[in-house]
């Protein structure tokens, strides 16, 4: 039985864990607190927790007054409201004057799901990674979420945090050490490498399972930070397996597809796949069949490693 | 009251100075915004030499006020006073627009020192403003927050945001300025974008709201010592100003929001601001 946890309720918690330890921290959000979980450190810190309300692009810009203040900020809303709705203000306040703020938002991908494609995130990380000096994370459960915003508290400069709705399986147990820029092997293959973000991760691994039960032998990367990229790992994974399947809940374009394509073409050019979702928006469903719709299975992963591997330029 | 600042005709001579400035870095570079900053001299002046406490040797001082131009157009005027502040050499004024310089187009944080925040795409400085009044309030220090707006900014929607929130918050170490010049890029506000009642509506939001000519160094001071006063909610200070003030034939010439001055303008212009 795989246990599943909430990232954006591991976020809550840690923040909590977070404001006991560093006064400096402050948190905003933009009326949705008992969705991306800083109510609990609204409840905990009332004093350092400002809600904007549904005013997103003056929440940016309050953060960035903030940090230009000394403080360490996190700013929370969903995915596709900090991404589309305050690019302008993420360019102007957070991005060129490389001010210390964390926009951490949950609700990332499509597996919002019922609400529709109006709160379906699949640009952000195309948005967010185009912005020069952030750093984007995409952690796969939420023991590397809870990691991987501690390490964003005591890293200066504006970082990106996607997390999702619906509860998802642990890859990780509480040993686990996040190093920001680096790519986890989560498991080594010679046949192909799996390199997967966030929900992906959980989904790659099976794939990878089953394919071991049909001889292939599947390396699966987990890819938590999309920038700064870890183009050392993909070098490695394009030279030792020859072959490479992405996965991400996020358009095909400009996401982590396009980011290892451009390494890999680069660097080590070998046949790849891409699944992610086309060029379209999707539409409300549940999660798990959203997915299913836009070829993000495991099943799908063990079609894409099966029809690349023949496509393979050396054996 | 503010004490040991310049007195009233000391202020006069140097937003002269400031002007003077204007013209010449804009006509050099060949491109800026005189008209806005024109406008725009006498409030800034005011603040940089009588009303802010600030130390230009430290920059970063964390007791000092703010000052946000988040009408970022108006650069040149904010870099003249800067620089006779002596936060860098007059003569840097001369750089400004050109490859490498640290006066860019629009304010630089990163680059020029003195410059609070970076800014030129309209309506976002208010909210910094209040980020800035917030963690002042949460660490006990007892600088004041001032931003400056154009009236056309007003237009962005931002604005407003950020003026629900201020109130909300409380926030009275923040002063907002309105460059009520009555004209934007494509001609006169009323026609553009009608901005009417102006006081009439930061007051419903929650605001003190002082109106002054924001030309008469007295009104300006007297509206400065009375924000100071106020407690429990921000002051909007909206100063009726005249684009291109100082210089004849770009006053209310809507040409000059955007444009630099040739260098026979130039001249002449410096002439009337001698």
């Amino acid at each position: 039985m795989v246990t599943e946890v909430s990232t954006r309720e591991a976020y809550g918690k840690v923040l909590v864990e977070l404001g006991k330890t560093n006064p400096n921290i402050v948190v905003l959000d933009a009326d949705l607190s008992h969705s991306t979980m800083t109510r609990l450190f609204a409840e905990t810190f009332p004093e350092r927790f400002f809600n904007c309300g549904l005013a997103e692009q003056n929440m940016i810009g309050i953060s960035a007054g903030l940090a230009a203040s000394g403080k360490t900020v996190f700013a929370s809303t969903f995915a596709v409201f900090a991404s589309c709705r305050c690019f302008d203000q993420l360019r102007m306040c957070l991005s060129q004057p490389k001010l210390n703020v964390k926009i951490v938002a949950t609700h990332g991908g499509i597996t919002v799901g019922e609400d529709g494609f109006s709160h379906h995130s699949i640009e952000d990380l195309a948005l967010f990674c185009s912005l020069p000096g952030f750093t984007v994370v995409v952690p796969a459960d939420a023991i590397e979420t809870k990691e991987a915003v501690k390490i964003a508290a005591g890293t200066y400069g504006p970082f990106y945090i996607r997390l999702s709705r619906p509860r998802t399986p642990l890859v990780y147990d509480e040993n686990y050490t996040f190093t920001l820029g680096k790519a986890v092997t989560m498991r080594p293959g010679k046949d192909a490498t799996i390199i997967a973000i966030g929900i992906m991760v959980a989904k790659a691994l099976q794939a990878a399972q089953a394919l071991a039960a049909e001889g292939i032998d599947c390396c699966v990367i987990n890819m938590p930070t999309l920038k700064p990229l870890d183009e050392e790992a993909i070098i490695k994974a394009a030279s030792e397996t020859g072959a490479i399947i992405v996965a991400e809940e996020h358009l095909k374009h400009g996401g982590l597809g396009s980011r290892v394509a451009r390494v890999v073409a680069r660097e080590k050019p070998v046949p790849m796949a891409f699944l992610g979702i086309k060029d379209a928006y999707a539409k409300s469903g549940k999660p798990e069949e959203l997915l299913q719709r836009h070829g993000l299975t495991v099943k799908d992963i063990r079609q894409a490693v099966k029809s690349l591997i023949p496509k393979k330029v050396f054996r | 009251m503010f004490v040991g600042g310049p007195s009233i005709s000391e202020l006069q001579k140097i937003v002269r100075k400031l002007r003077r400035h204007v013209i010449t870095m804009t006509a050099i570079a060949g491109s800026g915004h005189p008209g806005g900053s024109l406008s725009a001299a006498d409030i800034i002046t005011a603040l940089y030499f009588t009303v802010l406490r600030h130390d230009p040797k430290n920059p970063d001082w964390q007791d000092r006020d703010r000052f946000v131009l988040s009408k970022g157009h108006a650069a040149p005027i904010l870099y003249a006073a800067l620089a006779e502040c002596d936060y860098f050499p007059v003569e840097e004024l001369l750089t400004l627009r050109k490859l490498d310089s640290r006066l860019q187009g629009h304010p630089d944080r990163t680059l020029t020192p003195g410059v609070e925040m970076s800014s030129g795409a309209l309506g976002q400085g208010l909210s910094f403003g209040i980020g800035i009044a917030l963690a002042g309030k949460l660490d006990s220090r007892d600088y004041r927050v001032y931003v400056f707006l154009g009236d056309g900014e007003c237009d962005e929607g931002q604005v407003w945001e950020a003026a629900m929130a201020a109130a909300h918050f409380k926030v009275d170490n923040l002063v907002a300025i309105v460059d009520r010049n009555q004209q934007q890029l494509d001609g006169y506000c009323y026609d553009i974008m009608n901005l009417e009642p102006l006081a009439a509506k930061w007051r419903a939001f929650g605001w003190e709201v002082l109106e002054i000519d924001g030309h008469d160094f007295q009104q300006i001071l007297k509206a400065f010592e009375k924000a100071q006063e106020v407690k429990g909610k921000p002051t909007v200070i909206i100063a009726h100003t005249i684009k291109g003030k100082g210089v004849s034939f770009m006053e209310n010439n809507i040409e000059f929001h955007g444009k630099a001055p040739t260098p026979e303008e130039a001249e002449k212009a410096l002439k009337e601001l001698e």
